[in-house]
């Protein structure tokens, strides 16, 4: 991980780390303040306790995103100091709604000048987000609709189960924005819970949401969402959730936080080891198997 | 199954959480394909499939369409939802396919602000550019307002929610005029329904704006004139809500929120 977002992360970088809920990659978050990058974009859907952290620590100067809060439990601290009393500095936002913000990718991804969706009518976003435009139709119907412009970040680094060496990535459960994100960035960094042979990814094919021809790193990474949760191998620390909403309070706590769990660690196999196996037992999930399905052999 | 005349029980015996739950869960009756939030609308959307809409498929903006969670989610992107749904869609299917192209019959919004229009605010209190305030923001909820087909809420009514001029116009509501309603060709034009700590309102169809239907027991329209920041208009026939029965109370206490987190 150090490796990876030493090479692939620069100040000044629009980065997305995406993830809707779910897969949503702490540890990468926590590398990038440890080294200490400077004037970032920060990207999400829903910046959650993860770009909290990371704008509390000072590495972004905008956030663009639809969703602003800690999910299922109130306000995003760090954040809202930055928003509305510029403490300690101020943060510029570029907000869209969540389908907005999947278009923006979309876009990006594919290679269009924009992407047109039925929202926004009658709406004040637009009046805030000047990117946000009303356009007609060019064909008979003359619908109305608003587009969004394409969100290509720099780097894009996305969370996935498996991965095999070359970053061929697959991702069950919540997607979320992953592909998209993906797809639309410059620079891709893949983390997975599990690398796997070449082989687990070829016998399901249908799985692999990233293949790794877009992959520049992969980061073989357990636990690396906590307290956010991955599909199968772990659940929400929900506890970690409502702490933080008391931590971030208080910006002397966040800081001492982040000495304590972030500058004062050197990797995130030291903070798996630091939270302790027994939370790690609690949060893993019964298995639920999925049936198998028969692609055929066609030789 | 406890579809029949609800029984009150003794000393009130229910929460207003309850009451707002029990109320919106009857008003999804018939209803196939719901867009569900987390907390309350997550519990009223349960509670109805079990007494009046077992084939109700739960939709959830995290990409879930038919979820059958296992526990109380404790957020929209739940492990819990995934498990035993008929489908996980990219979040870009899900908004594109199912709400853009207009297979949600029935969503739920909350609001920090609502006007008598059914117009929501969930971006800011105070100026946008120096808010007081900075709130979550638009989320879904702006998509889902303009092509949903029909849209409820549920929230606690106050004099600074219930507000004669919101800060943001987040989510669209009702125009005020109902020929402009009628020709905006989305899917859905303003909330239908909206219920509260308090009493239920309808929308007035001549002039799109909130009314209020019912009462909860023990609730006077003095009370809700106070808790709003304008003058209600109230149906000809006023009700009273019906309080949630004895069967409501045991699935929402013993099998939906045993933990009363929405609840007490």
């Amino acid at each position: 991980m150090h490796d990876a977002v030493e090479a692939l992360v620069q100040d000044g970088d629009t980065v997305a780390i995406e993830g809707f809920t779910h897969l949503i990659c702490f540890a990468a978050g926590h590398e990038i303040i440890r080294q200490g990058r400077r004037d970032l974009t920060l990207c999400r859907l829903t910046p959650d306790v993860i770009y909290d952290q990371m704008i509390g620590a000072g590495v972004a100067s905008k956030l663009v995103f639809s969703w602003l809060g800690n999910p299922g439990v109130g306000s995003l601290h760090a954040v809202r100091r930055r928003i509305e009393h510029a403490d300690p500095a101020p943060l510029e936002i570029e907000e869209y709604s969540h389908f907005g913000m999947v278009c923006r990718y979309v876009a990006g991804a594919s290679n269009l000048p924009f992407f047109p969706i039925r929202s926004y009518f009658e709406s004040d976003i637009p009046k805030v987000n000047p990117n946000i435009k009303a356009m007609v139709s060019p064909y008979e119907d003359a619908t109305e609709v608003h587009v969004v412009p394409p969100l290509k970040p720099d780097v894009a680094i996305v969370h996935a189960q498996r991965a095999d060496a070359s970053g061929d990535a697959q991702i069950w459960g919540l997607l979320g924005c992953q592909k998209e994100a993906a797809f639309a960035a410059d620079r891709v960094i893949v983390v997975c819970e599990e690398m796997v042979e070449e082989s687990v990814i070829r016998a399901d094919p249908n799985r692999t949401v990233i293949p790794g021809v877009i992959v520049d790193a992969v980061v073989e990474e357990p636990f690396a969402c906590h307290p956010s949760f991955t599909q199968g191998y772990y659940d929400r620390d929900n506890a970690f959730y409502l702490a933080w909403d008391e931590i971030a309070r208080d910006a002397a706590s966040l800081d001492a936080w982040l000495d304590e769990w972030v500058y004062g660690l050197a990797n995130h196999a030291e903070y798996v080891e630091k939270m302790g196996a027994q939370l790690w037992d609690s949060l893993r999930p019964e298995p639920a198997m999925s049936g198998e399905v028969d692609y055929g052999r066609y030789a | 199954m406890s579809n029949g005349a609800p029984t009150a029980l003794a000393d009130v015996g229910y929460s207003k959480s309850e009451i707002m739950i029990a109320a919106s869960a009857r008003q999804l009756d018939a209803v196939r394909n719901c867009f569900v939030g987390v907390g309350l609308p997550n519990i009223v959307c349960n509670l109805a499939q079990r007494i009046v809409s077992p084939d109700l498929q739960l939709v959830y903006e995290s990409g879930v369409f038919g979820a059958r969670p296992e526990r109380l989610p404790l957020s929209i992107g739940d492990p819990t939802l995934v498990t035993g749904a008929t489908a996980v869609t990219s979040m870009f299917e899900l908004f594109a396919y199912y709400l853009q192209a207009g297979l949600i019959d029935v969503a739920f919004l909350g609001a920090a602000q609502i006007d008598r229009f059914g117009n929501i605010n969930t971006t800011v209190i105070g100026d946008y550019a120096n808010p007081k305030v900075r709130l979550p923001g638009s989320g879904g909820a702006c998509e889902i307002a303009i092509n949903a087909r029909q849209v409820m809420v549920i929230m606690r009514q106050g004099k600074r929610s219930f507000v004669d001029t919101i800060d943001f116009r987040t989510s669209p509501g009702h125009s005020g005029d109902p020929a402009h309603d009628a020709a905006r060709g989305w899917w859905g034009s303003g909330p239908t329904s909206v219920v509260t700590d308090l009493g239920t309102y309808t929308f007035d169809e001549a002039t799109g704006e909130m009314t209020l239907s019912t009462l909860h027991p023990g609730v006077t329209l003095e009370h809700v004139g106070e808790s709003m920041g304008w003058q209600p208009k109230v149906a000809a026939e006023l009700g009273e809500t019906p309080p949630p029965t004895a069967e409501e109370l045991r699935l929402i206490r013993e099998e939906l929120d045993p933990g009363g987190v929405y609840t007490k």
